[in-house]
């Protein structure tokens, strides 16, 4: 086994650059490293100016997402040894801006994410004294699988829809918005609707599925848009069948 | 309330489009394709055939299917074209053909069940 690999990474330095290019970087292979150990190796031992993001090294933060032979990936999830003896292409985020080298510029998504409200929306908060709010394990577990969203943007990355629209909600945001409304302590369904019902919501949706394919969480949120889609088609037949209803 | 969008009605097409189809749909192909041609089972003989194409439900059934698997097409190959091609500008004219594609497409199949003896 050899005992060095090639790193492909990209690099844009906007005060000096226009496009990004491409710079080829000789790191030690070890077995057990993952690709942000070998950013790290670069950063520390070769090259300082290389800048990218990361934190916890251990799949929570979701601050690592990069572009790995073209597949979005955690990098600290993602192992030199699978793609050995090759070398190793690393970018930036894909359907993001380069804010520079391999950090992305994830504003767009962080305007979106309060637009769904994910937070528990209640109409009345009940008094302490009334003891806390109380929910069985199947209650738990109906929305547990949307909880585990790190909001590393892999699928929005991996979206082609969201590549073309990006206006599009996207897919961690819809799973997000989808996690509070099936909480049984959540009153905010109605005000979530209005936001994702639109054609920017849900409905852009082509049902591509590739966010589900990456999410390093095992999320779904294809799974989590087309159960809203149903619940948006439910509520759009009610608006013609009693259009007295409630708006 | 929200901009009104027809997309609701479209979707809940396509998906219950989708369930007839993978439900149903293999159940013929199977009969039809595999179990008859194969000699696994007898296959009935003509005048059982049309007797039982003309009963009322049969059409009703084939009509149903192949109406609901022709409107699940439509959405699925307009949303194709959309990502595939990268022509979502052509929106109205992609509609006017998927959508207006499954309807003649329906009526065509009403106008031959129709003509069943």
């Amino acid at each position: 086994m050899a005992d060095t690999i090639s790193l492909q990474v990209i690099r844009y330095r906007p005060e000096s650059e226009t496009e990004p290019t491409t710079q080829e970087y000789t790191v030690p292979f070890r077995k057990e490293w993952v690709v942000l150990d070998a950013l790290n190796y670069i950063k520390d031992q070769i090259d300082g100016t290389l800048s990218f993001r990361w934190s916890c090294r251990m799949g929570i933060c979701g601050s690592c997402g990069m572009m790995v032979n073209g597949e979005p990936k955690l990098t600290c999830a993602t192992f030199l040894a699978d793609y050995a003896p090759n070398p190793v292409r690393v970018e930036p985020l894909t359907n993001f801006p380069i804010v520079r080298d391999l950090v992305i510029e994830m504003s767009d998504f962080m305007r979106k994410l309060p637009r769904v409200k994910p937070w528990i929306v209640r109409d009345q908060e009940k008094p302490l004294s009334e003891g806390e709010y109380r929910q069985t394990p199947e209650e738990l577990d109906e929305y547990k699988q949307y909880s585990m969203c790190i909001n590393c943007l892999l699928c929005y990355a991996a979206c082609p829809v969201y590549g073309l629209d990006p206006h599009f909600m996207g897919p961690a945001a819809i799973a997000l918005a989808q996690r509070y409304n099936l909480d049984t302590r959540d009153e905010g369904s109605k005000e979530r609707m209005e936001e994702l019902s639109q054609h920017e919501g849900i409905w852009g949706c082509t049902f591509v599925g590739e966010c589900t394919a990456v999410c390093p969480k095992h999320v779904d949120p294809a799974g989590a848009i087309q159960r809203y889609k149903l619940s948006a088609a439910m509520d759009w037949f009610k608006s013609f069948l009693m259009p007295w209803g409630k708006k | 309330m929200a901009k009104r969008t027809i997309e609701p009605l479209l979707w809940t097409l396509f998906s219950a489009g989708g369930v007839i189809a993978a439900l149903f749909i293999p159940i013929q192909l199977l009969l039809f394709g595999v179990v008859f041609p194969l000699g696994l089972a007898e296959a009935p003989s003509r005048e059982r055939m049309l007797g039982l194409i003309g009963h009322p439900l049969t059409r009703l059934y084939l009509f149903v299917m192949c109406t609901m698997a022709l409107l699940h097409a439509a959405h699925r190959f307009r949303f194709t074209l959309y990502d595939g091609l990268q022509i979502k500008h052509l929106n109205e004219l992609i509609n006017l053909f998927c959508y207006g594609g499954a309807i003649v497409l329906s009526i065509w199949t009403l106008v031959l069940l129709w003509h069943i003896p």
